[in-house]
């Protein structure tokens, strides 16, 4: 394990996101790689590492990374690898960068996530006719679920959603508490796709179901788009461009089981090692970045983490705590819900953007502790990292 | 494909793993996999035993009762056979001898379905050669 303020990152590059269309999926990673490289004032042969999270657009894209570097042109890789652990896949590539750096396999490496799932209307009226649904829902069809009218990642959360409600409490008004908090923070950043369209719990629960108890603005915007982030040595990265954001802790956590009956993510396993490793606890963290692909997956893990009882996180995001002026400000860009999904990568970049003080209107004045949180399958996968501007 | 009355629900296939809960369901009776090394009950079926890693198993008949245990209602249409069904709600019931099941209620409004509703299993012959375990609620 790398010690707390090893290893730093020194470059984060994202391109436009959301309704992007006109490059593929390879288009938008290498756009990616070049502005992070930009950023962190580093030419393509530098990097020696290039890990890639391949989303949907890349198909069973086993060998994404050896495509993406061809793409790129890079020669002489020291380390390489195609990562998919889900939404928890941006934490891990950083882990795995800074674990191979600090046993000295390699010094500088390129993560990378790049997807395009939305079709151009042109596109979209090509395919009419063919109403076969979505790639997602039908990967996530088992066994007789399909012939039940079960279909995607949607209506499997949902069903967690419920016992979460049906266990603790949980109302229709807590999760749209979350979708209103995240709302207030796109507000203020102009890169998110909702950045001037207000909302009010009225507007909430007025707005179309998808799958009770979610409505559609409980579930992520699904975008288009890239981003690429640098990891380095500490030492190097001060040599850079950008000020270091310092890796100050890092885990993982995977419980296996049922979700639906545990109603626990991976935040408590994986929280046990990266704050160990920052030698911090909930109440030292000023920024919450959380994996948001669901209002409800901002509550399990605003409790995962101990920022609240179990169970108690609706009344925590009613009572204004994650909102801007909040004790806890959480998914400052507006996050999945509100600015774009980029799967895990959209916290970590926000995560990066608040540690740096680059945030403008949406800055938070406080930002010596970011925590990111990374979130796959159903509650399956987690990671965690802690980041600072700060060396130690 | 154009969205119409004739395209029919998804039918399960008759090969495959799910083949003996089918020939069960068409002699209206409910059965989930057993596992032979220990005993555990799991459904749906899989290859092997995630308790004690043996891949001998075979079919028990359950009661058919159970409870809620959790539940959606489906407003997106994914698929264009159930246009017409939306809204309708996919529960996950758990039978009385602990595996979950997912499927739907039978003539139950779906505003009024609550988890720990006691429910039992009903039969319902959906074309010649397939019938469906469905729910309804009990006393
Ligand atoms: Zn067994």
């Amino acid at each position: 394990m790398p010690s707390k303020g090893e290893i730093a990152i020194a470059g984060l590059g994202q391109t436009r996101q959301g309704k992007v269309y006109g490059r593929s999926h390879m288009g938008l990673a290498v756009e990616a790689v070049e502005l992070a490289l930009a950023d962190a004032g580093l030419a393509r042969a530098d990097l020696d590492g290039l890990l890639l999270n391949p989303g949907i657009a890349w198909g069973n894209a086993a060998m994404g990374s050896f495509m993406l570097q061809q793409a790129l042109g890079l020669r002489d890789l020291k380390l390489q690898s195609t990562m998919n652990l889900g939404g928890a896949t941006a934490g891990a590539m950083i882990q795995h960068a800074a674990l191979a750096i600090a046993a000295g396999l390699c010094t500088t490496v390129a993560c990378v996530f790049s997807d395009r799932p939305l079709k151009a209307p042109q596109e979209q009226h090509a395919r009419a006719g063919k109403r076969e649904g979505s790639a997602a829902s039908y990967a996530f069809a088992r066994g007789l679920d399909a012939v039940y009218g079960q279909f995607g990642i949607n209506a499997m959360y949902a069903l967690v959603a419920r016992r979460h409600m049906h266990v603790y409490g949980t109302t229709q008004d807590h999760l749209g508490a979350v979708a209103v908090a995240q709302r207030r923070w796109a507000n203020r950043n102009p890169a998110a796709q909702l950045h001037a369209v207000p909302l009010t719990l009225a507007d909430y629960h007025a707005s179309r179901w998808i799958v009770e108890p979610f409505h559609i603005l409980d579930c992520c915007l699904v975008s288009n788009g890239g981003v690429a982030v640098i990891v380095t040595s500490a030492e190097r990265a001060r040599s850079l461009r950008k000020p270091p954001v310092y890796v100050w802790g890092m885990g993982q956590g995977h419980p296996g089981g049922d979700p639906s009956e545990t109603l626990v993510s991976g935040a408590p396993l994986a929280r046990t090692t990266a704050f160990a490793m920052a030698g911090i606890d909930a109440r030292d963290v000023r920024i919450a970045e959380l994996y948001d692909c669901y209002t409800f997956t901002v509550l399990v893990t605003l409790e995962d983490y101990g920022f609240c009882a179990k169970g108690e996180a609706g009344d925590f995001v009613a009572a204004g705590h994650t909102a801007p002026g909040g004790s806890l400000p959480v998914n400052t860009g507006g996050g999945q819900l509100s600015s774009a999904y980029m799967w895990g990568m959209t916290p970590l970049a926000e995560g990066i953007v608040q540690a740096r003080g680059e945030a403008g209107d949406r800055q938070v004045p406080r930002h010596d502790v970011v925590l990111v949180s990374g979130n796959g399958g159903l509650l399956s996968t987690h990671t965690t990292l802690v980041l600072s501007p700060l060396p130690s | 494909m154009s969205a119409g009355p004739t395209i029919p629900r998804p039918l399960p296939e008759h090969e495959g793993d799910l083949a003996p809960f089918l020939a069960a369901a068409r002699e209206h009776r409910l059965v989930v996999q057993r596992c032979d090394g220990c005993g555990m009950l799991r459904f749906p079926p899989r290859e092997l035993c995630s308790g004690c890693l043996s891949t001998a198993a075979s079919w028990r008949e359950v009661s058919g009762r159970g409870e809620i245990f959790s539940f959606n209602v489906m407003h997106q249409v994914y698929h264009p056979a159930f246009a017409r069904e939306v809204p309708y709600a996919v529960v996950v019931i758990k039978l009385a001898e602990g595996p979950k099941i997912t499927s739907n209620l039978v003539n139950y409004p779906v505003d009024r379905i609550r988890i720990g509703m006691p429910v039992e299993v009903v039969f319902e012959d959906v074309s010649a050669d397939v019938t469906l375990p469905k729910f309804r609620g009990r006393a």
